[in-house]
């Protein structure tokens, strides 16, 4: 009789959480109030958390006994589990943010997999509807878990070349129907439709790890500077896990928080993959990298290095300075001295400006906060859409540790691999200075058209001692505004 | 007294469509100079999976249903800290211009939007 109190407790307060989910990722859409979007979020997850916990007091009988062992489990759980990744997660390097994210992203699918393997196991599953829907969540949830952990081990470096095997996607295909097919059987002999000779739970055993191998077969072929795009599919697919185990569980709150990541995801999927010129299913199925070699137009012009000093003291006498980072400046750990450099420049009159590519970095959007952690603010940082018509009126494009975002063949050239993909036009600047380490190819594998430019000078070596060079030098002007 | 309603056929597709369309659009709208921290904001989001392990674990009544169940609360757990430390880390650091020196820039910040995101 008195189990509708802490019911209605919980039903109260996950409608709260859904409710502060949904607001938080809302204030999440602005630089202004995404910081505290993301403290109401964390809020409601709190108070859902503790909530749960009410479920105590309306256990079936079978648990009944077991209760205090179960209640105490599951406090060695949060404290582990949450304890580990809340440390790792505060002193991760920003620039190691992809792989960390891949981290936490396949521990959530794992979590909604692991439900259903509960439910699974303990036979708690009523009904065909039911039982499906678990399959499908626990499948997709479970591929998500092994596709992360691999995504996380080739971002890391663990992994360092993509795994290719003659007839994969055929084996691919086997194994995602074997995964289908011992699910469809497990739902005919619960139902009864047919008897098996193989007990039901072998079968979910069987089910479970045909579907982790899925996700390690179909992650593994793909090349590292995808692994943004798939890490982005998986949380999506950890989304959508979430959002079917809570139908299952019968919790709105889980149904509805896992959709929105669902949709939210795949739509951040999409919004990448354009970015990249690519279509998902390009990146999913086919390998990239190994792409025959095309034929290039004829590269007129030559490669003209520059000392940096002469650069720095250039771009101090500019009237307008655009700079297009890339994540050599982050390999380089060079994004605190670009930012000093630029203060030297504002000090002097010089107008600066930072265009973002939207895929520079390992992850979209990385660039920025790589910038924002170096101090940058965030309104001195413009996107590709905003800023690209003003490279035409500006003195100076300073292209550093980018080398594909500013390959105008992009634009020109119809046999280019990355023909078609939008670009940051540093090529109309008056004047490009290009920071380089050396004369190597971008990740596309192709010459840039800009370095032989009649606009444009290589400033070559790490990004860190260029920028210290440059500093000096324009330090060694004195400091007087430009008239 | 029965204060729950089962959620089933349609009106689970009803809400699965909703919320789907409510992800679709407040992402759309997110600036790309977010995107890192909304992947990993969502990615927090979804660690709400823990409530669901939580349920799961207390109603266990066998070995087996309770190791799995603890392993969800782990793994649940970590995606919700994980997922909440990051995102949190990355916001702080998003600060608009001030017309102070720049290491004197903390604490209360005028909203000087200029018009981007």
């Amino acid at each position: 009789m008195l189990t509708f109190i802490p019911q209605f407790i919980i039903g109260a307060i996950d409608l709260g959480a859904a409710f502060l989910f949904m607001y938080g990722l809302k204030r999440m859409s602005s630089p202004v109030t995404a910081p505290s979007g993301i403290k109401v979020a964390g809020i409601g997850m709190v108070v859902a958390v503790l909530a749960s916990f009410l479920y105590a007091f309306d256990v079936g009988a079978a648990a009944k006994p077991h209760l205090l062992v179960n209640i105490g489990l599951a406090l060695i759980a949060l404290v582990i589990g949450g304890g580990i990744a809340w440390w790792s997660g505060r002193k991760v390097a920003m620039t190691a943010m992809p792989q960390m994210v891949a981290i936490y992203n396949g521990m959530g699918g794992g979590a909604a997999a692991a439900i259903a393997a509960v439910e699974l196991f303990g036979n708690k599953v009523d009904g065909v509807t039911q039982l499906v829907v678990t399959l499908i969540g626990a499948l997709i949830g479970a591929v998500s878990l092994s596709g992360s952990l691999i995504a996380w081990a080739k971002l890391d470096g663990v992994i360092k070349q993509p795994l290719r095997i003659r007839g994969q996607q055929v084996l691919n295909g086997l194994v995602a129907l074997a995964t289908l097919g011992v699910g469809l059987y497990i739902v005919l002999i619960t139902h009864g439709a047919i008897t098996s000779p193989v007990a039901t739970t072998d079968l979910i055993y069987l089910f479970f790890g045909c579907a982790l191998v899925f996700g390690v077969l179909m992650t593994l072929p793909i090349g590292g500077a995808d692994m943004p795009v798939v890490i982005s599919i998986y949380n999506a697919f950890t989304g959508l896990a979430v959002g079917l185990e809570g139908l299952v569980l019968q919790n709105p709150a889980l149904m509805i928080a896992g959709m929105v990541v669902g949709a939210a995801g795949t739509l951040l999927t999409l919004l990448m993959a354009k970015a990249m010129n690519r279509s998902v299913s390009n990146i999913l199925f086919t390998n990239f990298g190994t792409v025959v070699q095309h034929k290039q137009g004829e590269i007129k012009g030559s490669l003209k290095p520059v000392e940096a000093a002469d650069a720095g003291i250039f771009m101090r006498y500019a009237a307008s300075v655009i700079i297009v980072p890339g994540y050599g400046l982050a390999v380089a750990q060079a994004q605190q001295k670009l930012y000093e450099f630029v203060k030297l420049l504002q000090a002097a009159g010089v107008s600066v400006k930072f265009a973002v590519h939207p895929v520079a970095g390992r992850m979209p959007g990385q660039m920025d906060v790589l910038l924002a952690e170096a101090g940058v603010p965030y309104d001195m940082i413009f996107q590709l859409e905003d800023v690209n018509d003003e490279f035409a009126n500006t003195d100076v494009a300073l292209v550093i540790g980018a080398n594909d975002v500013v390959n105008p063949a992009a634009r020109t050239d119809k046999s280019s691999p990355i023909y078609g993909m939008p670009i940051l036009n540093a090529d109309k600047a008056r004047k490009v200075y290009v920071v380089k380490r050396g004369q190597g190819k971008g990740y596309a594998g192709i010459v840039n058209a800009l370095f032989y430019g009649d606009n444009c000078d290589m400033v070559y070596g790490d990004a860190a001692a260029v920028l210290t060079r440059m500093i000096e030098a324009v330090r060694a002007l004195g400091t007087k505004a430009a008239a | 007294m029965q204060f729950s309603i089962a959620i089933s056929g349609f009106v689970a597709l009803y809400i699965f469509m909703l919320a789907a369309f409510a992800g679709w659009v407040i992402i759309g709208h997110v600036p790309a100079i977010l995107h890192t921290p909304l992947m990993s904001g969502s990615n927090f989001v979804h660690g709400i999976v823990v409530v669901g392990g939580i349920f799961a674990l207390l109603n266990a009544s066998t070995g087996l249903e309770q190791a799995i169940g603890f392993f969800a609360v782990l793994l649940g757990a970590g995606n919700a800290a994980g997922g909440f430390a990051v995102t949190n880390r990355m916001l702080a650091m998003f600060q608009p211009s001030e017309h102070q020196p720049a290491h004197a820039r903390h604490g209360h910040h005028k909203a000087s939007h200029s018009g981007k995101a």
